[in-house]
Parts: structure tokens; C-alpha cells; sequence
């Protein structure tokens, strides 16, 4: 997380700093010394709930990167008990058997490299089919004109009322009779046609496209599709790309879902793998630098999309996520 | 190609004509909705009424399902774990990004604090439930260790009775609140400034001014924020699973856990599917309360 911009530019409607805070003397004058311990306060009491935020990222590192053993005897100190990579190469299945056995690790084959390819396809093709489709649809919605149109639209706004815990279950019926339990598509799938809240999400931007844009290209005989695929979806770039980003992440982090589809490494992602990992645990007690190592690996990626992305997801939420 | 009409006529008043488009734009959208939103609706109300172990074909049993759901008392505890659950995490998480979205509005409005309040947002609830498992130890933890320097009793988080619920809350609450933070401060950039300037010439206290014009203004999105995260929070599942699997006995055994023992470990597909049914019973008279709350406070804004 480096490569957050420092103070942000977002246009909220902020023209004065109620309290006086930031370089504006006179208010500060007004109220001199009392302001300013409560600001003391308020920074204590931000920097708390900040080191609450952070700290479980620092810890799950440094434990990654202890010797196993080492913990037993060294707890709590800040830096890494006993310096290892033991547990990243127990997670990659770089240790014979021999070797994490003694390390603490319980020996059972793993392989994060084959769950962190099979997230990384399951989240990208669910990303890549349910965007798209969600778009057109949004199109279809926000700017052609069609009999049905409003009726369609809310029985799309009905399906959000559908909680999707309860989908679950049938919907494990419906793949597993497609035979395509314990097979990445079959995780994809129930995800990839669309989401309801990326058409809604997406149908407010195209609705602010200016109609006159678009129609200048009708008159000048482009088909819609020409002005779906050329002019909307390069104009609505930005939110097109901030829904994917949140696709992405919720793809990459499901659970519930994986868990009941994948039954062997074949199909298995990450989440899933760690919730198994921590199941064998070996005798005398869990391998806690592997399973660290493990989450570790597990977090990465997103947080280095949120390092890249940070500002763009940060001023997502406020309109998109109050539906 | 449907779009010739419409090149046509696109002087005048543009009509109705892109309809075949249209079609085979939502078409995709569409398959999506009726297979994995209504059908499955509609399958799992009806397998409620059945009882099947997927080898055998599903077998009609009237209410069966439902009368013995209501004598079993697994189900009523895993409804009231649920709820203290969802109480415990929604009132906690609530007040937290309360409290974090009137420091940011009040000290900073830098991304790098909101992108850092964040963080824990973007990692999976599996993640969060083994980090805190691991920090939590009883042994080995830092939490507990944490306690025995300030001269407290260590503490059996996700081993005991009364703590494994509160715990998994905490968990939750660790995850959400910078997001929920987020939300509301989305909500207090919306008010007016110039509604405390007026309040302050007045000479009303801080306090007062939170009370008096911060809440009240705060409402409706305070109600919405309530409403998807309470939704959310009933359906939890992740964390139990990878941490307690339920325990201690059935202390923290919420409905959703229980749903999935029984569809997955005892394939009791119909008693699962009732069991659903009863989750999404509950989650309809809840969303319906917390519009009705919301439109209240909506009212009295203007």
C-alpha cells in the first residue's frame, strides 16, 4: 500500500473545515488551546482504531516469516521468531515431507500454486463474462427502447431482494446435475451471466451519457451496437473499470459458494484451501507460520489491487455501495 | 439489422423499434436470473416439501420438514446464536464506523487514512477468521498475551461458550467497519456545512450539534447502511466455519452452519432446504421492518 495518493481531491462538497483544523487561523484563535487537545484527542483516538486496522496484516507477516518452532518459545516479540521461509515453502510444496514434518508443518501435500491459478481463473472469468453481460443488459436497460423495458428491469430489481445464501443450495442441484461439480465451471458459473448490482451500477452511468453524443452517431449511420461497443463503453470507462475491480475481489474472496462445489485440487481455490489447511492441523498443534504464510499468499493479490487502485475503489464506495 | 429503423427515423420522435437489440442484449442477463435466481427460489421452497438424500428421487412430505424444524431444538438455538450474532456484530460495527467516519470528517479527508480504514475490507472472511484464530490463541496468541501483561486471565476465545459468538462478531466487525465507515462518511460529507456555522454562532455545544443536526440528517443513510449490513450479517458463515465449525457443542452454531451440516454432512436435502426457507422467512420480515423504520426517518428530515 505505497502508492496511495496523499490528501485526496475528490470533489466533496467540503468548502469549509468545520473545526477549524487545517490552516485556518481564525477559528483557531477563537477557540485556541480547547480545539486543539480535543484534536490531540480525536488524532489518538484515529491512530487506535488505525493500529487495530493494520496490525493483524504485520502480525500474519511476521508469523509467516518465524520458524514454527521458534513461536512456541518466542510469541510475542515484534520482529520474526527464528527467521524462516520455512512456511511459504511448505505452502508451495517446496519441503519434502521429511522436512515440513519436522518443521511442524503436517506433511500433507499442498500446493498454493495450483489454488492461486485456480482463483485467479475462477475470479478473472467471472469478471471478464459477468461485467460484460451485466453491461449490455445495463445498455439495454439505460438507452434502448423496448416494450417491457420498466417491468424487465424491476423483475431484475426483485432478484436483489433474493438473498444469496439461499440460491446456494439449489443451485448446487441445478450444477451438480450439469456434472459439472468439483470443476472450475462449475463455480463460475451461477456468477458469470450477470449480478444485478453491476446492472444497476452500470445503468446509472450510461443513463448520464449525453443523449446528443449518441445520437449524432445514429445520424451519421452507426448501429447501436457500433455506439454500444465505440462510444459507451469507451466513455464509461472509469466505472466500468471500478465495478470489475469489485467483481474481482468478491470472486477472488467467496467461500460459501466454492466450498460446496470443489472437492479435490482440481477445482479448488484458495479460500477454500485455507479453510482445509487449517483443518490438518498436524500433532502437537498447527503449523501457524504455514498457515500464516498461506493467508498471506491468499491477501496478496488484493492488496496489491488495492495498491494500485486504492483511490479509484476508496471513492467507489459512498454511490455504489448504497444501492 | 434492427438498427436500420431507427438510423431512419432519428429526426422525429425516436420509436420503440430497438426491441430485437434489446433482446439480445438482456439475453444473456436474462438466463442468469431465471437459472440461478428464480428457479433456484422456486426449487428450494419446493424441496422444502420433499425429503431427498440425492441418491434416492425426491420423495413429497407435505410439512413434515417444517413440523419438525419447530420441535427441534438445534434449529431455535442456531436462530437465537444468529441473532446474538447479529446483534452483537451490528451494534458494535455500527457505533466503530460511527465513531471513525466523525474523525475523518473532523480530521482528514486523506485517502491514504480511508484507504488504510479499508484494508481489512478487501481481504476474504477466511483471511480475517485465521489471523484472529492465530491472534487469538490461547496459548500462543498475541491477544492473549496482550492480556497478561495488562494482569488479566487469558482468555478461551474460540473455546469456550460465551466467547465464541462475541468473538466472531468482533471478527466481523474488524472486516466491515472501515467499508461501513466509508458509507457514512459518505453520508456526513452530504450535510451542509453551513448548518454547524449557524449552530456554533448560536453558541450550541459540540454534543449538541451532533444530536441535533448530525444524527437527525444522518438518518437515512445510517438506515440504509443498516439494512444492507444487516442482511449481510445473518447470512454469516465463513468465519464460523473455518474457526468453531459451530462449537463449542452449539454455541456457535448459526443457521447457515447448521443448513450445511445438514445438506452436506447428513445429505438431508429437504430438512436443508426448510431450514432456508425459515432463513429467508426471517430476512423478509427484517428488511420489511427496516424500510418501514427508514421511511419514518426519512420524514421527519424535512
Amino acid at each position: 500500500m505505497t502508492q496511495l495518493d496523499g490528501p485526496s481531491t475528490i470533489a466533496a462538497p467540503v468548502a469549509a473545515d468545520p473545526d477549524g483544523g487545517r490552516r485556518t487561523p481564525p477559528v483557531q484563535q477563537r477557540t485556541g488551546r480547547k480545539v486543539s487537545i480535543g484534536r490531540i484527542v480525536a488524532w489518538v483516538a484515529m491512530g487506535i482504531l488505525l493500529l487495530i486496522t493494520i496490525f493483524p496484516f504485520y502480525w500474519m507477516l511476521r508469523t509467516a516469516l518465524s520458524s514454527n518452532g521458534a513461536l512456541y518459545a518466542n510469541s510475542s516479540s515484534l520482529l520474526p521468531a527464528d527467521f524462516s521461509w520455512g512456511g511459504f515453502e511448505r505452502v508451495f510444496g517446496l519441503q519434502t515431507v521429511d522436512e515440513a514434518i519436522e518443521q511442524g508443518g503436517s506433511g500433507a501435500k499442498i500446493d498454493f500454486w495450483r489454488y492461486l491459478i485456480n482463483s485467479a481463473i475462477v475470479a478473472t472469468v467471472i469478471t471478464v463474462f459477468q461485467v460484460f453481460f451485466s453491461a449490455l443488459a445495463a445498455y439495454a436497460f439505460a438507452r434502448l427502447r423496448w416494450r417491457g423495458r420498466d417491468l424487465v428491469f424491476g423483475v431484475f430489481l426483485l432478484s436483489l431482494m433474493v438473498p444469496v445464501i439461499f440460491t446456494l443450495l439449489p443451485n448446487f442441484l441445478l450444477v451438480k446435475q450439469l456434472g459439472l461439480i468439483d470443476t472450475l465451471l462449475g463455480i463460475i458459473l451461477p456468477s458469470m451471466f450477470m449480478a444485478p448490482f453491476a446492472i444497476f451500477f452500470l445503468r446509472q452511468f450510461f443513463l448520464n451519457v449525453p443523449l446528443e453524443v449518441e445520437e449524432a452517431a445514429l445520424v451519421d449511420g452507426a448501429s447501436k451496437i457500433r455506439v454500444f461497443f465505440n462510444l459507451i463503453i469507451p466513455m464509461s470507462a472509469a466505472p466500468i473499470a471500478t465495478i470489475s475491480i469489485l467483481t474481482y475481489m468478491t470472486a477472488w474472496n467467496d467461500y460459501f459458494w466454492p466450498l460446496m462445489v470443489s472437492y479435490t485440487d482440481d477445482s479448488r481455490v484458495l479460500t477454500v484451501a485455507l479453510g482445509s489447511f487449517r483443518a490438518q492441523s498436524p500433532q502437537g498443534g498447527p503449523d501457524w507460520a504455514g498457515l500464516m504464510a498461506a493467508t498471506l499468499i491468499a491477501a496478496l493479490p488484493m492488496i496489491l489491487l488495492f495498491a494500485v487502485f486504492a483511490k479509484r475503489i476508496v471513492n467507489s464506495i459512498g454511490f455504489s455501495g448504497i444501492k | 439489422m434492427p438498427s436500420r429503423p431507427s438510423a431512419g427515423a432519428g429526426r422525429g420522435q425516436r420509436r420503440p423499434d430497438d426491441t430485437k437489440l434489446a433482446l439480445l442484449f438482456i439475453f444473456p442477463a436474462v438466463i442468469g436470473l431465471v437459472l440461478f435466481y428464480f428457479w433456484p427460489l422456486v426449487r428450494g421452497i419446493w424441496l422444502s416439501f420433499t425429503s431427498w438424500d440425492l441418491l434416492s428421487p425426491e420423495r413429497f412430505v407435505g410439512f413434515d420438514n417444517y413440523t419438525r424444524m419447530f420441535a427441534d431444538p438445534v434449529f431455535w438455538n442456531a436462530i437465537w446464536v444468529t441473532l446474538e450474532y447479529v446483534v452483537l456484530n451490528i451494534g458494535i460495527q455500527t457505533v466503530v464506523a460511527l465513531v471513525i467516519a466523525l474523525l475523518m470528517q473532523r480530521l482528514t479527508q486523506s485517502t491514504l487514512v480511508r484507504g488504510l480504514i479499508l484494508a481489512p475490507y478487501l481481504v476474504s472472511n477466511v483471511v480475517a477468521a485465521l489471523v484472529f484464530f492465530w491472534i487469538l490463541d490461547f496459548q500462543l496468541g498475541i491477544g492473549n498475551q496482550l492480556l497478561e501483561w495488562v494482569g488479566l486471565d487469558r482468555i478461551g476465545f474460540f473455546t469456550t461458550e460465551e466467547w465464541a459468538i462475541p468473538t466472531i462478531a468482533a471478527v466481523n466487525v474488524w472486516r466491515h467497519m472501515g467499508y461501513t465507515a466509508l458509507l457514512i462518511f459518505a453520508g456526513l460529507q452530504a450535510i451542509p456545512q453551513n448548518l454547524y456555522e449557524v449552530a456554533r454562532v448560536d453558541g450550541a455545544s459540540e454534543l449538541r450539534q451532533f444530536t441535533g443536526i448530525t444524527l437527525p440528517l444522518l438518518r437515512p443513510i445510517l438506515g440504509l447502511v443498516l439494512i444492507i449490513s444487516v442482511i449481510g450479517s445473518f447470512q454469516v458463515f465463513d468465519t464460523v466455519s473455518v474457526t468453531t465449525s459451530g462449537g463449542p457443542v452449539n454455541a456457535s452454531r448459526v443457521l447457515q452452519v447448521y443448513i450445511y451440516e445438514n445438506a452436506f454432512a447428513q445429505f438431508n436435502f429437504g430438512y436443508a432446504s426448510a431450514l432456508s426457507v425459515a432463513m429467508l422467512a426471517i430476512l423478509v420480515v427484517v428488511t420489511f421492518f427496516q424500510y418501514r423504520i427508514t421511511r419514518a426517518g426519512q420524514t421527519d428530515l424535512n
